[in-house]
């Protein structure tokens, strides 16, 4: 095979797995907006949160203890010198759980039938309320995260592939990333669970009837509030493995908050209320882009283009297709 | 009197008593423009800690300058350009020295505080040009410049290859900014005076995801890799230069990407990162001594008191020394400790800080001599490399200071200060 070939499926290959790491935080937005109809603003703010908060008692650092010694003069940082890592994201899953509680008892619950832009702005708030709590109680240090998912290129496959260039030409074998193949196995895992928890479960239909019409649900006895739960905690833990994947990736910090910036396109693509078109938008944003930056940049010698050609992508889906490739079509009667 | 009136009174007496505070200990004003939020706040934090703890230090063990207390407001840019421009704006009034910690809001600045008569040091940031103190007057940027430093990379690269780098490619991986396009210019002169091949590779704020620019190298396989980068975009790019074996010792940061927040998630792939630098590492200097003795041990460390000792702390002890030292000389001009914000330009002007001062400071070997002068407010232009050890999780100094190609720099430096004037229309001084 000639190299430029080669060079162009690793580019194929590697623009689809970066679309998995995107997917994985457009999911939690399509969860709760397809339960609540709120586009949830704060979903990069609570992948970092998890993380943070998995970090946090992966080290057993002391909560606030930064506040905690300033005001009362003590030096107090840890409780312990480690945890491992599978209680820790038990720990951090029960974390996500008690702030989806809180965040129904405290904002949703009082925003009930509000306008869409009303609830809209609450998760606003909200993202800088949780982005100055997590300040607060873990710091702004960048954090090493390490749960054992292994990064880095795969050997394996450089190996496997030196040789299929045409003899004598320069090449060096294909490259992937081994963290973006876990996320990619991770999110059909997840996708997967949630299909099956929507389709076959009392719950998942339940959630699926708040979806279509709160008033409606509540009047066949379904407890609003008790779903809103669910589905915030649900998303806290998409938002707590995406931001294990992006903190595996480059640390954990606070502009990791910034890679809901990156689901947007996804969710403008894939629709708002389709799982499976937040993986597809996901592909297609991560395909889409790296073969811009890579050969649409190369050939007009220009970069960092990348970033504004998921948008532009997004915006040529909207003119064609406001709805997404798979969001419900917008009907209104008259 | 209801509730109400009564909040509206007590926040105002408050307010009015702060005020008072504020003007009745306003000695030496100092305002400092910091990000200890929002995604470049770990960089931020470190670098802040340092000035804070510096100034604490010479109130609690020196009285303050000449026996006259620092005062030295936080504003919180978080490294957007607008905010530092309202931070100046709300603390220039009587403020000897802004110090804006950032490229972007320097260039704004230069114009402004220019024309209020307000002193600006960028160290080593900001415009390269600004060396050139026949145009800029109230610009600062020693001890060095971007393009010192983009230079000393390549002197460090030909140091490496005998000589000779005709053919070899160099990579330039930057901050999509003001800042990070700052050392292309120098590059590209370079590259006709020695005949590399350079590589342009832009990256978007914030950097989080780099892998079209990491394939990209892959594929070209250029020679070295030169690094721009602030932020998470430092982690990102050499984790992802670990993850496609690029060879560390052929990847050098400027000195704003190589402090121990940039290697450290990337752990034992990032040994042998190199970065450049104008201060040493280590917490064991006399300055350091002093700040535990007067600040941490009483339990007013900035923070938390971890960065004590990191790159970043120290640059910022380094920064924060410069700036008190021009008070000094400026109190010692003008006989006076009660100087004005002219006053203290004159002093950063004939800052002196050779060898033996800087022991006197508590910096001996700390960093390399630097004086700034009528017509060169950029310093020496010095730096070293350092190298990054990841299994003892330390930086390590591998060259002397050394400096950059003088030839190339000074004549760029005259071009593009000389246009600026004539934009301007600023009458060359120092004659």
């Amino acid at each position: 095979m000639s190299v430029e070939l080669l060079n162009f499926i690793e580019t194929v290959i590697n623009g689809l797995m970066s679309g998995i790491m995107y997917s994985l935080v457009a999911l939690g937005f399509v969860l709760i907006f397809k339960a609540s109809g709120v586009f949830n603003f704060a979903q990069g703010v609570f992948a970092l949160f998890a993380a943070l908060t998995l970090v946090g008692f992966q080290t057993g650092q002391v909560p606030f203890s930064h506040l905690i010694n300033e005001l009362f003069g003590t030096n107090f940082h840890n409780w312990y010198p480690s945890l491992h890592s599978f209680f820790a994201i038990i720990l951090t899953i029960i974390t996500m759980i008690v702030l989806a509680w809180l965040i129904e008892k405290l904002v949703l619950k009082h925003l009930v039938n509000q306008e869409p832009i009303i609830l809209f702005m609450a998760t606003i708030g909200l993202a800088f309320v949780l982005e100055g709590v997590g300040d607060l109680m873990w710091g702004s240090d960048v954090k090493v995260l390490d749960v054992g998912i292994p990064s880095g290129g795969s050997e394996w496959l450089e190996k496997t592939t030196i040789g299929w260039a045409s003899e004598g030409s320069e090449y060096y074998g294909m490259y992937i990333d081994v963290l973006n193949v876990w996320a990619t196995i991770i999110a059909v895992i997840l996708v997967t669970a949630l299909a099956l928890f929507s389709q076959y479960t009392k719950t998942g239909r339940a959630l699926r009837a708040v979806a279509d019409d709160h008033q409606a649900a509540l009047s066949v006895g379904i407890s609003l509030r008790s779903i809103w739960v669910l589905v915030w905690a649900i998303s806290g833990f998409i938002a707590m493995v995406a931001g294990i994947m992006w903190g595996t990736e480059s640390g954990v910090q606070f502009s990791l908050s910034l890679i809901a910036l990156k689901a947007l396109p996804v969710l403008i693509l894939g629709g708002f209320t389709s799982i499976p078109g937040a993986i597809i938008g996901g592909l297609l944003i991560g395909l889409g882009e790296k073969l811009a930056e890579i050969y649409i940049g190369g050939l007009l010698d220009i970069g960092a283009i990348e970033n504004w050609f998921a948008y532009f992508m997004a915006l040529v889906f909207l003119l064609f297709r406001p709805q997404g490739l798979f969001g419900d079509k917008i009907i209104e009667r008259v | 009197m209801g509730l109400k009136k009564m909040m509206v009174g007590f926040l105002g007496s408050v307010i009015a008593i702060g005020g008072f505070l504020e003007v009745a200990t306003a000695d030496l004003k100092f305002p400092m423009l910091v990000y200890r939020t929002g995604a470049y706040a770990p960089n931020g934090i470190p670098n802040a800690d340092g000035f804070v703890d510096y100034y604490k230090m010479i109130n609690a063990r020196d009285g303050g300058i000449g026996g006259e207390k620092i005062v030295f407001p936080e504003c919180e840019t978080g490294y957007k350009t607008q905010v530092g421009v309202e931070c100046y704006e709300k603390h220039k009034e009587n403020a000897m020295v802004f110090q804006p910690m950032s490229t972007g809001i320097t260039y704004q600045l230069i114009p402004k505080a220019s024309a209020d008569g307000v002193t600006v040091y960028s160290t080593g940031y900001g415009r390269t040009s600004a060396k050139n103190g026949k145009v800029f007057k109230w610009i600062f940027n020693a001890p060095a410049t971007y393009w010192d430093g983009a230079s000393i990379a390549v002197r460090h690269i030909l140091k490496q290859n005998m000589g000779n780098i005709k053919g070899k490619k160099i990579a330039l991986v930057y901050h999509n900014s003001a800042y990070g396009k700052e050392p292309i210019r120098t590059l590209q002169v370079l590259a006709k005076k020695h005949g590399y091949k350079l590589m342009l590779l832009p990256v978007d704020h914030p950097g989080q995801e780099q892998k079209a620019t990491w394939l990209k190298i892959r594929k070209q396989r250029p020679n070295y890799v030169l690094m721009w980068g602030w932020g998470v975009m430092n982690q990102v790019a050499i984790k992802q230069a670990s993850s496609i074996k690029f060879p560390m010792e052929n990847f050098i940061g400027i000195w704003w990407s190589g402090s121990e927040n940039d290697v450290m998630p990337a752990g034992a792939g990032a040994h042998g990162y190199k970065a450049l630098t104008f201060n040493a590492p280590g917490d064991d200097y006399q300055v350091h001594k002093d700040i535990k003795k007067y600040v941490h041990d009483k339990g007013q460390a900035s923070g938390d008191g971890s960065h004590f000792g990191t790159v970043l702390y120290n640059r910022g002890l380094f920064q924060a020394m410069v700036q008190v030292e021009a008070a000094r000389v400026a109190q010692k001009i003008h006989g006076t400790s009660k100087i004005t914000p002219a006053m203290y330009r004159d002093g950063m002007e004939n800052v002196d800080l050779n060898a033996k001062r800087m022991e006197e400071l508590g910096f001996k070997d700390f960093a390399p001599p630097f004086k700034n002068t009528c017509e060169n407010h950029g310093g020496s232009g010095l730096a070293a490399v350092q190298q990054w050890d990841a299994k003892a999780k330390k930086w390590n100094m591998i060259t002397e200071y050394m400096y950059g190609d003088a030839a190339v720099v000074n004549k760029l430096i005259a071009e593009d200060s000389t246009k600026y004037a004539k934009e301007q229309k600023i009458a060359m001084r120092c004659n």
